[in-house]
């Protein structure tokens, strides 16, 4: 089918590089951007990034929210014609779990039964999955637990089909352009590492008449001052990143084309409550009453992040209000004369300042931020080591331990409240300050047995006011996404997920 | 001569296995994994991963393997870019790095021969204060500052040239990359051409070549450029080195896809296969390039062809 007339080519500043348009190998959300247009889940996302039926016209859920049964819409086919059949999830998803194929992001459907098993090594049995095929058309997945946002995290890429044939046919080759093989809205024609990936329009994609965007270049460049440049000077339709520190001039000069929206994410400082003086909680606390988050948004980063005071950013599906710190109203000066209390119970004051590392990985606003939260912690007498490092230093020193007081920072994977409160659950990985409550975790593993929306939230909720009276971490701001997009595109809304798929946008020039 | 540049290849063998072996210990030795990120991977995903690419192995073996597979002409797996290997990478980045180095190897020995022999022919007049004005922006102001000012003038408020990009090749996209990869060369070039000409013009052969009535053309042209070109031709090799080499920072303000954008990512990104390859990569380049200097030292220099 032929795009309108009007259509052409988006040239999208993506980021980094796309290192693999494979689902499986994938993981940073420029790749989404890419991924996300190439290929289609059993659901897929809107215009504003909710669930919407993709490759599955309709699904039943069984009464104990154990059991999803997907019915495929008859007019789903690859781009080479053949059907996509139910056996083809089937194949993506043991291959996602087959530790060979060593994916990232396979504990993403760890919901799905035995899927952690599997992918661990503890159990071989590929075809033990919770997957089945009922017939071409029908597909079957079982879960560990009720999972409500199940439907959410199977928009993930995680949850794409990966066409069985073409694999078969050619190996780790399938997804080079010459021969891949896609279900998405557009396919793949020209893909030049460091450069750009280009796309088409599919045309045997169901809904391929009403694409009204010919394809998309989207280009590889860090460089955000360069991308904005390239912007201006009009060879680039859409940003998906700016500086922050040129927000104020582009509201000045390009009026409405930068938009900040809220983000599903959290900017947070972890601290090590393995190591004294940090196990007191009133330390902690003392650390985080004495943050000013209410300038850090509008007067630091100058893009007006709002101040976080709960875990869990508000606007999570299912999840009404998150809890709150009790002192989140207090003015500022009286939180720090709290503070100061609370350290000078602990045994600090200025004869025995509290020192300590405060720990970011290389980026001007890390910096910016921390520079900003050790002169808040001057006036208590805390004496602070400002420590620099490269990102990937930085999280493997985090994950090992190292760190008294280190930035860290979460972005929604799914559409639920459960992926912020495992952050701090005793063992995992991204639990960085190894904070450990047990009141929290059981309350963590009960949730997963609910199947009542809202008893779930009240679990949840309950949990994550344990981890705020503990001061089990310091929230700082709730992310923003940072785009720019020229005032002739339209169908690109602002959405708490930052998904924007091709699909849904056109151009009125 | 052969027997010369034999010798001379000869010696990169244990040359670039030192540098391989001290690169893949003083790799892996640094802090920061491939896999570490900002989304740390669970134990077992990661051990998935590990046995994948052979991390799991004793260093003293995957060593073993990564120089068996060397030997064998296999640059092994990129670590981060999945879908390509290091040879592949490479060789997509290759014309990139090779177009734009290249022409600014050309456009900073043009430049910088020309204004330099302008500058100590007129010296202390106005051509010598402008090569001199010309020369001082190119050593004082680094890629990264003249990059972005060059790209808002001609780019964005000019609007004659694209601000970046390759585009399809053509010229109008090569334009900036070059000249501000080319400018501190052409500076450098510019100055020790300057320089060496002036002392040349003082020199006494000029002086007899001059009471010989040969005119000012034919001597400059004829007897005082190629001595003059000396100190340049030496300096040649390091600069063709820095330029195929050194492009990192106008590749990635250009956003042009080079190796030196690869090298970048690949040693920010601990990608072990691809910085070992991107290694091994330039040191052959440089060493191939100062054995071709000092092949054409000894063709301007008859003196250096018979020692």
């Amino acid at each position: 089918m032929a795009a309108p007339a009007d259509a052409r080519v988006l040239n999208m500043h993506n980021g980094g590089d796309v290192t693999s348009l494979d689902p499986h190998k994938v993981s940073g959300d420029w790749e989404n951007r890419v991924v996300g247009d190439i290929f289609e889940g059993l659901v897929t996302e809107d215009v504003n990034a909710e669930p919407i039926p993709g490759m599955a016209e309709s699904w039943e859920i069984s009464d104990d929210g154990l059991v999803y049964t997907f019915t495929l819409r008859e007019d789903a086919v690859w781009s080479d014609g053949e059907p996509v059949t139910a056996d083809d999830f089937v194949f993506a998803f043991q291959r996602l779990m087959d530790p060979a194929t060593a994916a990232d992001y396979a504990y993403l459907q760890y919901t799905i039964k035995n899927a952690e098993a599997i992918n661990t090594g503890e159990n071989e049995a590929l075809d033990s999955l919770g997957v089945k095929a009922l017939d071409d058309r029908t597909l079957e997945i079982t879960l560990e637990n009720p999972t409500p946002y199940l439907l959410s995290a199977l928009t993930h890429y995680t949850a794409y089909p990966i066409p069985q044939h073409a694999v078969e046919a050619n190996g780790d080759e399938w997804v080079r352009v010459e021969n891949i093989v896609v279900n998405g809205p557009y396919k793949p024609t020209e893909w030049v590492p460091g450069s750009h990936v280009l796309t088409e329009i599919n045309e045997n994609y169901y809904d391929a008449g009403n694409l009204a965007i010919e394809g998309v270049k989207f280009f590889t460049l860090e460089d955000e001052s360069a991308a904005l440049k390239r912007y201006r000077a009009g060879e680039f339709d859409i940003l998906t990143e700016f500086p922050t520190d040129q927000y104020q001039w582009m509201q000045e000069n390009l009026p409405g084309e930068a938009r900040v929206a809220p983000f599903a994410g959290l900017y947070y400082y972890a601290v090590n409550t393995q190591q004294e003086p940090f196990t007191d909680p009133n330390v902690r606390k003392a650390l985080s009453m004495s943050i000013n988050r209410e300038v850090i948004g509008p007067q630091i980063l100058g893009t007006g992040e709002l101040p976080a005071y709960s875990w869990v950013p508000p606007g999570m599906a299912n999840y009404g209000d998150p809890a709150r710190v009790d002192w989140a109203d207090m003015d500022y000066g009286a939180k720090v004369e709290e503070a100061k209390r609370l350290l000078e119970e602990a045994g600090f004051n200025e004869d025995n300042p509290l020192s300590l590392q405060l720990r970011y990985n290389t980026n001007e606003n890390h910096k910016r931020i921390a520079v900003a939260v050790a002169a808040m912690w001057k006036p208590l007498g805390i004496e602070v080591e400002l420590y620099n490092t490269e990102t990937k230093v930085h999280y493997d020193e985090l994950t090992k331990g190292i760190l008294d007081v280190a930035r860290a920072g979460w972005l929604a994977d799914y559409n639920d409240a459960f992926n912020f409160l495992q952050l701090l659950e005793t063992g995992v990985p991204f639990n960085y300050g190894r904070w450990s409550n047990e009141d929290y975790d059981a309350l963590l593993d009960e949730q997963a047995t609910i199947t009542d929306l809202e008893e779930r939230a009240a679990v949840m909720k309950e949990a994550e006011q344990i981890a705020l009276d503990q001061s089990a971490s310091i929230p700082i701001y709730y992310y923003i996404s940072r785009n720019v997009v020229k005032p002739y595109i339209e169908g690109f809304e602002d959405n708490v997920f930052d998904i924007h798929r091709t699909r849904w946008m056109s151009i009125n020039e | 001569m052969l027997g010369y540049v034999l010798r001379r290849l000869a010696t990169m063998v244990p040359v670039l296995f030192i540098a391989v072996t001290a690169c893949f210990f003083i790799l892996r030795l640094a802090p920061g994994g491939p896999f570490d990120g900002e989304r740390p991977l669970p134990p077992a995903i990661l051990e998935n991963l590990a046995a994948h690419y052979n991390l799991d192995k004793p260093l003293i073996q995957q060593y073993l393997i990564y120089v068996g597979n060397v030997l064998r002409g296999d640059l092994g797996p990129s670590f981060i870019n999945e879908d390509f290997s290091v040879a592949e990478q490479i060789a997509i980045g290759l014309p990139y790095t090779m177009i734009v180095g290249g022409l600014a190897f050309v456009v900073a020995i043009v430049v910088g021969v020309i204004s330099g022999v302008l500058g100590a022919l007129y010296q202390n007049r106005l051509p010598d204060y402008l090569s001199a004005a010309i020369i001082l922006i190119g050593l004082i102001l680094p890629n990264f500052l003249i990059a972005p000012i060059l790209q808002l003038i001609f780019g964005v408020e000019l609007d004659w040239l694209p601000v970046g990009g390759w585009g399809d090749g053509s010229w109008e996209y090569l334009v900036l990359p070059v000249v501000v990869l080319a400018w501190s060369h052409a500076a450098r070039i510019s100055r020790l051409m300057r320089g060496s000409m002036i002392e040349i013009l003082n020199a006494n052969f000029i002086r007899t070549a001059r009471a010989k009535g040969i005119g000012p053309r034919l001597m400059i042209t004829r007897h005082a450029i190629r001595p003059a070109l000396m100190p340049v031709v030496s300096y040649l090799g390091p600069a063709a080195g820095y330029l195929l080499t050194g492009s990192l920072v106008v590749e990635q303000i250009f956003g042009i896809p080079g190796i030196g954008r690869f090298f970048i990512n690949a040693a920010l990104n601990r990608d072990y296969g691809m910085v070992l390859g991107t290694v091994i990569f330039y040191m052959v380049l440089i060493v191939v390039l100062n054995l071709l200097v000092d092949i054409a030292y000894a063709w301007l220099d008859p003196k250096v062809r018979t020692r």
